[in-house]
């Protein structure tokens, strides 16, 4: 039999109902992996109590033992620390949390929960998900375990960096501008930002509220699946999560691909990426067309506004929903405040991080008056430009294609001082979160060691669709299957 | 105001708290008085990761002043965030409402005297939560944050600068206590902090066009303190501007020991909101069947029910204003008056000895010591003769000391009127008998002595007499 962290979440499932081994071996494997592993590539900002763990899977055993187990009973799975997790340490990657223990779980963590995973812990990620790199965090940069010199992509890398090095079978992420894609690609497993209101934002820190949407990552689309149709659904606590009930996409995946019509638009392919980035999603698309679907050039006019727009609204979003982190109810408190204005100040100064602090006075200055009609109502506008070019593509086709980030992973330092060039990172990704449209990246490739992606983006609740192309490529290919040598 | 060739200009910014059961965005409890911060829960505190979820009852009472004071009700609504730090403001922004609120442009008429009315102007009215309170008192050198009151319900209504004078502002905040109290979407209790008044107030020459700069007393907690708050801030500006200087435009305070307006430090007033719209709450759809159901059920309002009491009871126009200026004291009328039947005296009381005795204690009419039907029934007594008008007073004065009712009183003081025509006419015959003097002098022209005969029988019958017949027999027996 081999290795269990090798198995993904579905052969697991699998095994555990056969009796092929316990959640207690499978809870002890992940343990032991993290104990091994995770010092050198910094995943976790919180590990869960191994009693507690121990316990879990106990339970978990019974449950199996009198053929009553939950959904995913025992699966071990990792939480983007962003996720308020109630009686553990939430930080959102920042100082300003780092003794913030919530009294209230999100209710992915709850739904997840209540599908029998267990929580191995707390991934690592850029401060309050401002990042692309994993560097803005407070715990120090995640490193990507294809190879330690580089970042896992961010702003959930050390979700996605413990997934791709087996530490979990699976981790949550939330996405603002492709905090999920991005990461997902550069670490080499699968990733789903779902459409905005499919799952719940409740007990998720906020970073932009009309952005941010939590999904999840594993090592194939088929696990993806199982754990989106476990995380879905309305909650009244969300007042723009979509009461709509959630299609079984365990099952939808299965569907073939024929009638399925893929537009590739022209403004992302005339981007300058490199050719062995170009060779791979052209393989991928031949692949895909072998499989029945077929592809046409279209054209998105409106999306080389995306990345401004997204810059304004985002950090304008950004400066209020972090407004609540003054010292005076909960987090990080400066010693010895003179007077308020003293508290407020050091406050902010000593809890925020770098990248933060720039994005909370970019929003504030977006907002300020005089310039709101300029900047953020602009900002909106073409957000509502992108959103109508994607609807118009989608009257002919079921989604569009391209690569999911401009290159494999980079090195550790080597675009902090070039913020732009961060940003660019998202230049794939942001418009679907800018028209609140679902995304996946699944790997497609290889270059230097490193893994490549591409990227999906379909029409409104199409998760199912997105989900179907990538578990189709990958019953046909094995990029999924590649992992990386720790 | 001190000199006629000045005009003032006021527009009053009125918070009312909605008196909903739980919050406007969360399911916390908002009782007044509980102990501080055991009514914050963790959205009321802005907690990282939590949301807002819209109280729909806060939507229906808006819709219902909307429809009160003929406003638009605007849909979609939308909510939007007010930016600013405060150590009572938990998430450092206010939900508030700024494009597109609930409520937009209405009016309500104010009466001026008992001929003249005057409308005014009402902009919009928004939803908004509250913020905490501030308690700088018990805490040496710290501040204590008490976050109870953090993410009530508040309906802003803003009035159009159309009010010219204290005592119109005055009028239109009993107007708008009236309705909000009639629609029973909010208490109106000033002293409680559940109705809250800004006003805004500039000061011009009459035939001026434009507005003078303005200025904006915050926070002012009773009509009192708004009326003597305006009149101070009119006769400051006006001194201004006689001596050549220009107002600040700024945002004072009424300090109401002293009677003045001071500035508050700037510390204590945001310059720039940067508002824009709560990403948290979608815009909100209210559906034409939704409003139509609240104006099918809507209550009958101050103005419907005066006129209501003018026609079916024939009230004057200014009893009837009075009796139905506020809710409770309209419903304690129509409750003695189903009682007495009596449109005219049952009005008389409730607004003469009731009113007196309720002022005097300072007591609102729902803490009357003589409920509706002891008074209704206060007033059979005199209807049927049973005591006098006079010996009325003696005994609502004894009801409401002793807490009993009317006939309990009548028996006990043996206050029954003597009515019996025997002994009245015994008793006319004994003074006459007893005062001849008198009697000669009234015979021989001195008509005033009438009262003093009357006088006499009363006193005779230690005041039980009825005065009616005393004067009929009278009358017949001094002309014999």
């Amino acid at each position: 039999m081999p290795e269990l962290h090798s198995l993904s979440l579905t052969q697991q499932i699998s095994g555990l109902r056969k009796s092929k081994f316990s959640c207690m071996e499978l809870i002890d494997t992940y343990i032991k992996r993290i104990e091994d592993i995770n010092p050198s590539l910094n995943c976790f900002i919180s590990i869960e109590n191994k009693d507690i763990l121990y316990n879990q899977a106990s339970e978990s055993d019974k449950r199996y033992a009198n053929n009553s187990p939950l959904p995913l009973d025992g699966i071990p799975i990792a939480h983007k620390d962003i996720f308020c997790t109630e009686g553990m340490l939430t930080t959102c990657g920042s100082k300003m949390l780092s003794n913030f223990v919530p009294p209230y779980s999100s209710t992915v963590v709850t739904k997840l929960k209540d599908s029998g995973v267990i929580s191995l812990g707390k991934t690592n990620m850029d401060e309050f998900a401002m990042g692309s790199s994993n560097e803005t965090s407070f715990y120090g940069p995640t490193k990507n375990p294809w190879n330690i010199e580089f970042v896992p992509g961010g702003s959930s890398g050390g979700s996605a960096a413990c997934v791709a090095a087996s530490l979990a079978s699976a981790a949550t992420g939330t996405d603002t501008g492709g905090s999920i894609r991005q990461p997902a690609s550069l670490c080499g497993i699968t990733g789903i930002k779902p459409t905005y209101g499919r799952v719940s934002r409740y007990g998720m820190i906020a970073f932009a509220s009309s952005l941010d949407q939590g999904g999840i990552f594993a090592k194939s689309a088929e696990d993806t699946a199982f754990l989106l149709e476990m995380m879905s659904g309305h909650d009244p606590k969300d007042s723009t999560s979509i009461n709509t009930e959630v299609p079984k996409f365990s099952l939808e995946i299965n569907n073939n691909l024929k009638n399925t019509k893929i537009g590739l638009p022209i403004e992302f392919f005339n981007q300058e990426i490199p050719t062995y980035l170009r060779k791979s999603i052209d393989e991928t698309i031949k692949v895909l067309e072998m499989l029945g679907a077929s592809f046409k050039k279209v054209s998105l006019p409106n999306l080389d506004l995306g990345i401004a727009a997204y810059y304004v609204i985002a950090p304008a979003e950004c400066s209020a929903n972090l407004s609540r982190y003054d010292g005076v109810k909960f987090g990080y408190r400066c010693e010895d405040p003179i007077d308020l204005d003293d508290l407020y100040k050091r406050t902010r100064e000593e809890g925020f991080g770098y990248e933060v602090k720039k994005r909370i006075l970019t929003g504030t200055y977006a907002l300020s008056a005089g310039y709101y009609d300029a900047y953020y109502l602009k900002a909106q506008k073409c957000r509502q430009l992108i959103a109508n070019d994607f609807q118009e593509v989608f009257k002919e086709f079921d989604m569009i294609l391209s690569p999911t980030a401009p290159d494999t992973a980079f090195k550790l330092g080597s675009k902090t001082k070039d913020p732009l060039s961060m940003y660019l990172e998202d230049i794939f990704t942001i418009p679907a979160n800018l028209a609140g449209l679902p995304g996946i990246s699944f790997p497609c490739g290889n270059n230097s060691g490193l893994p490549l992606g591409v990227q999906l983006i379909g029409n409104h609740l199409q998760e199912s669709s997105l989900l179907k192309v990538a578990h189709n490529f990958q019953l046909e290919t094995d990029w999924h299957l590649k992992r990386p040598i720790i | 105001m001190k000199d006629n060739r000045w005009e003032a200009v006021i527009g009053l910014e009125v918070h009312a708290q909605l008196a909903t059961k739980s919050k406007i965005f969360s399911g916390a409890s908002t009782i007044f008085g509980a102990a501080p911060n055991t009514q914050a829960c963790n959205i009321d505190l802005g907690m990282p990761g939590v949301l807002p979820v819209l109280n729909e009852e806060v939507l229906k009472m808006a819709i219902k002043f909307g429809i009160a004071v003929g406003a638009n009700i605007n849909s979609p609504t939308q909510f939007a965030r007010k930016n600013y730090f405060y150590p009572d403001l938990p998430k450092g922004y206010q939900i508030s409402q700024l494009d597109k609120p609930i409520v937009e442009g209405g009016y309500l008429d104010i009466q001026l005297n008992e001929n003249d009315q005057k409308r005014i102007g009402i902009t919009r009215a928004h939803l908004e939560e509250d913020a905490g309170k501030s308690l700088h008192e018990d805490f040496e050198g710290m501040t204590g944050i008490d976050l109870n009151r953090a993410g009530t319900p508040l309906l802003e209504i803003v009035s159009e600068p159309d009010l010219r004078s204290a005592m119109e502002a005055v009028s239109y905040l009993k107007k708008i206590h009236s309705i909000i109290r009639y629609l029973k979407i909010s208490d109106g209790n000033m002293a409680e902090g559940s109705m809250r008044c800004d006003a805004n107030i500039s000061v011009r020459k009459k035939d001026d066009e434009v507005y003078g700069t303005r200025t904006e007393i915050k926070n002012i907690n009773s009509f009192r303190f708004v009326e003597k708050a305006i009149n101070y801030e009119i006769d400051r500006q006006i001194n201004i501007l006689e001596s050549g200087l220009k107002v600040t435009q700024e945002t004072r305070l009424y300090d109401s020991q002293s009677n003045l307006t001071r500035p508050m430090r700037s510390k204590e007033v945001a310059n720039d909101y940067r508002y824009f719209p709560e990403p948290d709450l979608l815009p909100v759809i209210l559906e034409e069947s939704f409003i139509e159901s609240i104006k099918a059920n809507m209550p009958e309002l101050p103005a419907q029910k005066k006129d209501r009491f003018i026609d079916e009871y024939n009230l004057s126009s200014y009893d009837a204003s009075v009796l139905s200026a506020d809710i409770e004291l309209a419903h304690f009328f129509e409750e003695a008056l189903h009682i007495s039947n009596s449109p005219k005296l049952t009005a008389n009381w409730v607004m003469g000895d009731l009113s007196a005795f309720l002022n005097k204690e300072n007591i609102s009419i729902s803490d009357s010591k003589i409920n509706s039907e002891n008074l209704g029934l206060l007033i059979n007594r005199i209807e049927d003769s049973t005591i006098s008008g006079k010996t009325a007073k003696e005994v609502f004065e004894l009801m409401w000391f002793e807490l009993k009712d009317a006939d309990q009183i009548i028996e006990e003081r043996d206050l029954q009127q003597v009515t019996d025509l025997k002994a009245i006419e015994d008793l006319v015959n004994n003074v006459i008998k007893e005062n001849p003097d008198q009697l000669s002098k009234y015979k021989s022209g001195k008509d005033k002595l009438f009262g003093f005969f009357v006088g006499q029988v009363m006193k005779a019958s230690k005041g039980k007499a009825n005065p009616a017949q005393v004067n009929d027999l009278l009358n017949k027996k001094l002309k014999e």
